[in-house]
């Protein structure tokens, strides 16, 4: 196994170990580091406040069950975010069996790529806008998303997973995971200027 | 002679750029194109925003009884199991 100096790997390491001894605190700490993390993807995900709760429960519990064939290679959190991601779509699945949301897995055409507003963005766009206020708008736009971009988009943009990671996590290969972010990053440009583009402006700023 | 790139190979190398995992030939590439091309250049730099606004967001506070049944979940889940696992394991 690989050395490390990462004060906080090394943490993690002691908690696995006693984790895996069955020590209720050690876990627990684990869960306390990693739950926002995994609440939110799942939510991203899933886009329902039961069934990410229920991803969140399933995630933990079954980390818990399987602690022991955890090897160390990948960082426990991205283990973790692996086992929320099938959970996560296992319940988008499982809707779209029943029928109540429409699920569409495009044929990827190229045409996602079309670039239709181009406008200049304020400096900094976050500072116009409440903490509250920003928050609904990056949720919505992400919401917005196809179920297929918007995975790719929040295990690599939001939850920071590298390329590699993001591909080994929703079962695909690197090449798609990235054809389907450019989409993601290009349709989030498009719906996130009509907030942050700067008023009065155009193109012709930059010349 | 280096060819001009056209705009929408511009966007099929967008990511990559973005990410910083093209090499130096083709960085020069795009980055001549974005000298010259001024709607290609908004959309890198809005491109780029669009990353760092989702990337300086931290997670929210679970809400507190969600949290509550998660540590009964995990708490149940590891009685069980200690339970199970009563007798020395091999």
């Amino acid at each position: 196994m690989p050395a490390t100096t990462e004060a906080g790997v090394f943490d993690e390491s002691g908690l696995l170990a006693k984790a895996r001894e069955g020590d209720i605190a050690a876990f627990s700490e684990l869960v306390n580091r990693y739950s926002r993390k995994i609440y939110r993807l799942a939510k991203h995900i899933t886009q329902n406040d039961t069934d990410a709760e229920d991803v969140l429960q399933e995630t933990f519990m079954k980390s818990f069950e399987h602690l022991g064939d955890f090897q160390g290679q990948s960082k426990f959190y991205t283990w973790i975010v692996r086992i929320a991601v099938n959970e996560s779509l296992m319940k988008l699945r499982k809707r779209k069996s029943d029928r109540t949301v429409p699920l569409d897995e495009p044929l990827d055409t190229g045409e996602d790529t079309v670039v239709r507003e181009i406008a200049v963005w304020e400096d900094n766009p976050e500072q116009q806008y409440s903490r509250e206020e920003m928050a609904k708008i990056l949720d919505e736009a992400v919401e917005s998303l196809k179920p297929t971009f918007r995975t790719v988009f929040v295990l690599r943009d939001i939850e920071e997973l590298s390329t590699e990671e993001t591909a080994e996590a929703l079962g695909i290969s690197v090449p798609a995971v990235k054809s389907r972010l450019l989409r993601a990053r290009l349709q989030l440009r498009e719906k996130l200027t009509r907030f942050f583009r700067r008023k009065g402006d155009d193109v012709f700023a930059y010349l | 002679m280096t060819f001009l790139l056209t705009c929408k190979e511009f966007l099929q190398e967008l990511t990559d750029y973005l990410d910083s995992t093209v090499d130096a030939e083709l960085r020069v590439k795009l980055e001549r194109h974005i000298s010259e091309c001024p709607n290609c250049f908004v959309i890198l730099d809005t491109t780029q925003k669009t990353i760092k606004v989702y990337k300086g967001v931290e997670p929210q506070a679970i809400p507190n009884e969600v949290h509550v049944r998660l540590m009964k979940a995990v708490e149940r889940k590891m009685a069980a199991t200690k339970t199970a696992a009563g007798k020395p394991s091999v």
